[in-house]
This record gives structure tokens, sequence and C-alpha cells, in this order.
């Protein structure tokens, strides 16, 4: 079930990528940041967390023992 | 001249890097080509990152954005960190464990066992050294830019402009990058990648932040942009959608990239994946945020009037000519030009050494009597064709200059293009031989036809009645921008299920030797 929401959620992630509703703003976020920027880098963020916790609840913990030939 | 000095320093200092790592190793082709399986969870990702960083990364990101603007950083780096870590969860683990188990040292090996074919070799062998034949290129031509650009009236006596021509720039890197991997192998890559790797990233952050003071800040930088060149902050007027969902695709060459499956079988273990995975999204967006703001505060950034960056220049140059022109200091110019230099070698290394690899396991030690052949042997003939084709590529390299960002972009298609074959091969039973052929063969001609119809790759997209004649180019709705990595992928995945679904399966031995 966990891996289940892990890959869902990656694929959510995905579709979150395209995010078509900012795609004429110029909006400019903390001063500097224009909004399609800032919004792919916290895409870039919520994937690291994301991949965290698919290492931590979706590992698959037979590899070693696979690789050794067990 | 003291640019100048401050680059052949660090050159200097890499050198004797690689040199020193050699007397870690044990000097048998085991250990040169796959280190001895013995790279732990923080050389690994340094080694993969800084593998994935390419000349395509700092140069050819930030020239990109000075043309197409922010975009160009959900383009690439935000699709990157999603589907990369993908591709090492699951193509790259499982690929270490029957590297592992069964003692393969490059792609075709774990091919050959797969489809039970020897002639699949023989197939991939060309396509994939041609593949990395254009990445090879974008690291000598953006080093060869780099340097030229970096090091303008150092040395006035010698060359027109006072610059290093970027042929000779081109050819020292090249020498400086073999020097380091025919002493140490992938070991010495892979400790050349980590040392390079902390570089770009601590020098790149130092670029960004003495770029922006020297502009009045980031906020007074931006400002410039939203009065010049306001398209460039969104992505409308340079990027259309259809095209912006089809990129995603291109992240997928990263499994089938020969130079990162052998970074991936140096793993000590399959917990050595975790930090790659993990941190792999947030370093590619501390690298490639700051550099597509400086491309983009590059099209408008001015002093007393005039732009920093005139019209029309290079994009490859955006980031040297920026540095060169804002920064006071030489030294700090030097330094962050290795930066530069940095990033692009730390891809370099591994493309050079998966070449020598592949011809050395892949073609003489597959039909030579191993046993006759020593370890020493099997090491000069790696590096005796990772000779002839960096020779090659650096002579193909003085005519015909493109542009990184499309260069790169034609390549990694190539790439993506047979990702569904690794991808089937581990997770679909029922991949045969003829399946297999078929999706190569059909990647194969499909990306040659979209290439020669790019003239040559100078463009990376098409429109949709470019692509499908028989769409009447006058329909407004059908002008939708498209990559081809999308047709070859569709077709390519086709002609594997249906070749697989028409021919026998593989025999219950291979299917259990893959297949718990």
């Amino acid at each position: 079930m966990k891996k289940k929401l892990i890959w869902g959620a990656v694929v959510l992630l995905a579709i979150l990528h395209k995010d078509f509703w900012w795609w004429s703003d110029t909006t400019i976020v903390f001063d500097f940041l224009p909004v399609g920027l800032a919004y792919h880098a916290f895409i870039s963020v919520c994937a690291s967390i994301l991949w965290a916790l698919a290492v931590v609840y979706a590992w698959p913990e037979d590899l070693e023992a696979e690789a050794e030939g067990e | 001249m003291t640019v100048l000095i401050v680059i052949i320093c660090y050159l200097m200092l890499l050198v004797s890097l690689g040199v020193a790592s050699a007397r870690f190793g044990k000097q048998t082709s085991n250990d040169f080509f796959v280190a001895g399986r013995s790279i732990g969870p923080f050389l690994l990702f340094m080694s993969l990152f800084g593998t994935t960083m390419t000349a395509f990364a700092l140069v050819g990101s930030s020239g990109e954005a000075y043309e197409r603007g922010i975009g160009v950083y959900g383009l690439m780096a935000s699709a990157s960190g999603i589907v990369h870590s993908a591709v090492f969860f699951l193509i790259g683990m499982k690929l270490w464990v029957f590297g592992k188990k069964y003692g393969y040292t490059t792609q075709i090996q774990y091919f050959r066992d797969r489809f039970e074919s020897d002639a699949i070799g023989l197939v991939l062998f060309p396509v994939l050294v041609l593949l990395v034949l254009p990445y090879l290129l974008i690291g000598l031509l953006a080093s060869g830019a780099s340097i030229s650009a970096l090091t303008q009236g150092a040395l006035p006596s010698l060359f027109a402009g006072g610059a290093v021509p970027p042929w000779l720039g081109s050819l020292v890197i090249c020498f400086v990058v073999l020097t380091y991997i025919f002493f140490g192998g992938i070991r010495g890559a892979a400790w050349a990648n980590a040392f390079q790797t902390c570089v770009f990233i601590i020098l790149g952050m130092v670029a960004f932040y003495m770029i922006a003071d020297a502009l009045g800040g980031a906020k007074n930088a931006t400002q410039m942009v939203l009065a010049h060149k306001p398209d460039l902050l969104a992505r409308s007027a340079h990027i259309s959608k259809f095209e912006f969902a089809t990129y995603m695709l291109i992240p997928l060459s990263v499994g089938m990239f020969p130079h990162l499956f052998q970074h991936w079988l140096t793993a000590k273990s399959a917990k050595s994946f975790r930090l790659s995975i993990i941190a792999h999204p947030l370093f590619i967006m501390l690298v490639w945020v700051p550099c597509v703001l400086i491309g983009v505060w590059a099209s408008s950034a001015m002093i007393n009037g005039g732009l920093i960056v005139p019209e029309h220049s290079r994009a490859n140059q955006v980031l040297t000519i920026l540095i060169r022109n804002l920064l006071d200091s030489p030294i700090l110019t030097g330094l962050l030009g290795a930066g530069i230099l940095a990033a692009i070698m730390s891809s370099l290394d591994s493309q050079f050494l998966c070449l020598g690899t592949i011809f050395t396991n892949d073609i003489v030690l597959h039909y030579a009597d191993e046993n006759k052949i020593s370890n020493q042997q099997k090491i000069w003939i790696a590096r005796g064709f990772i000779i002839a084709i960096v020779a090659a590529t650096y002579f193909i390299s003085l005519f015909k200059p493109r542009q990184v960002f499309p260069l790169a972009i034609w390549c990694f298609t190539g790439f993506s293009s047979l990702f569904p074959l690794v991808f089937a091969s581990i997770y679909w039973k029922k991949t045969t031989k003829i399946g297999a052929f078929a999706s190569i063969l059909t990647a194969i001609f499909m990306w040659l036809f979209f290439f020669l119809k790019a003239d040559w790759g100078a463009k990376s997209s098409f429109v949709l009645p470019e692509i499908l004649p028989f769409i009447s180019a006058s329909t407004e709705s059908m002008q939708i921008t498209i990559m081809p990595v999308l047709p070859i992928i569709i077709c390519s995945t086709l002609a594997l299920i249906i070749g697989s679904l028409l021919s026998s399966p593989p025999s219950e031995k291979t299917v259990a030797k893959f297949f718990k």
C-alpha cells in the first residue's frame, strides 16, 4: 500500500510539473525570482522529499541478497 | 594573464589528484573499469551528479536561458529531478544487482545475456559509441569557448585578440582528462568527479552572488529584465506547452547512458544509491537556478546604458562574458572559469572511459581469447581506443561548431529512444531478442530521419506539419511544437512489444536468471 502511494505521488508530481496556469505570468516573488522559476524550484525540493520517502517506505529490501545470489 | 595562470594551476591540481588516486587502486582491469565495485554513497553520488551535470548544465543552461528565458529550468532541471532519481531507483539498482551477480562491466554484456544474442552487441556497440560522440563534442566545444572567452587579452603577442583559441583550449582539456583517467581509471574519474563537483557547486554559488552584487543586487538585475525583455520571465513567448510536456521524456536518457551504467556498477552496495536518489533533485536545483537566472539577467544587464553581453553573442559564451566583464578580480574570474571547466571535465572523464571499457570488453575480449590478454594489455587496449575516439571527436569539433543545448538534446533523444529496451528487459519477462532488435532499429532509423531533417541537429523541435506532411501547415490548431523524442519512443516501444509478442519467448533458463 505504501509503495503504491509513493508511486502515485511520483505520478502526481510529474503532472504538477506541467504548470500551464503560470505560463504567461511574469510576477516576481521574493523580489527577484519569477514565479514560474520559483514554482519549479519548489518542484525540485518536493522531488527530493518524495524520493526520501520512497527510500524509507518503498525500498526493495531483497536487492543485496539478490546480488549475492541468495 | 592571471586568469590563465589560475586555470593552469587548477588543471595541474586535477592531474595530481588522478595520479594520487592510482596509488589506492590495485592496477587490475577490474579496478580500472569498475573500481573493484567498492564505491560508497558519497563518492557514488558525487560521481553520478558530476557526470550528469555537464557543459550542458552550466554553459548550455545559461546560454539557452539567455535566449529562451526561465522556462529552460522546467524543461530540463525540475523534470530531471523527478525522472533521474526514478531511473536510479528502478533501473540503476537492478542493473547493479545483475552486474554484481554475473560480473558485468558493460551494458552490452548484460543485453547479450538477457536477449541470448551475440549480434545485439554488434548492433548496440556502434549505436552507443556514436551517441556518446555528440556528448563529447558538447564538452570540447564548451571548454574551448569558455577558455577563449576567459583569456581575452592574456596573450596578445601569441594569438589574435590575445585569447587562447578554442582549438587549443579544447586540446588542453582533452590532455588533462586523458592523463588523470589513464592513471586512475574509473577510480580516478570518481575522485576527480567528487572534487570537481564540489568546485563547480561552490564556485557557481560564488559566481551567482558576485554577479548579482555587481548588477546592483538580484532585485535590480531582475527589474532590468522586466523593463527590457519581460518575455524571458515567463514561458509563453519562447516555449509551447506541448514542447514543454514532451521534454519530460528527454531525461529518460540516463537509463541508457553507458558512462552512468559504469558508475552504477562501481557501487559497493544497493544502499550506496540512497544518497544519489534523494539528493540529486536538490543539487540539480542548486546548480540550475543560479545558471538560469544569470542567463536571463545577461539578456538585459547594463552598465552605463550599454549591454554587458552584446546582442547576438554566442549563447555558449554568455556566462563567461558576464563573469569577465562584471568582475574586477582576475583571480576570481580564473577560479570561476575553473568551476566551469570542472563541470565540463567531470562528464568528459566518464564518457572517455566508458568508450574504452565497452570497446575492450564487448569487442576485443568478447571475440579474442581473454586468457591470452594480460591485465595491463586490457588497460592499454582501452586507452588506445579512448585516444582514437577523442582524436576523432576533437577533429569534428574543429568544424561546424553547434550550440551546446540543441546538440545535447539530440544526444539525449537518442539515448531516451533506447529507454524502452532497458526498462522492458528488466520488468517484462516476455521481451525477446526480436523485440529488442526491432526496438533498436526503429529508434536508430527514426533518430537519423529527424536529425537529418533538422539540418544535422541545427534545431531540436518541429511543428506537427513538418513531421506529418498530410496535416495542412495553414491549420492554426495544428501548429503544435513537438520534440522528436515523443514519436521515436512511441514507435520504438510499439516495435518492442509487437516484435516480442510475435516471436518465441526467451528460454526458461534466461527468465530464471533475470526474474525471481
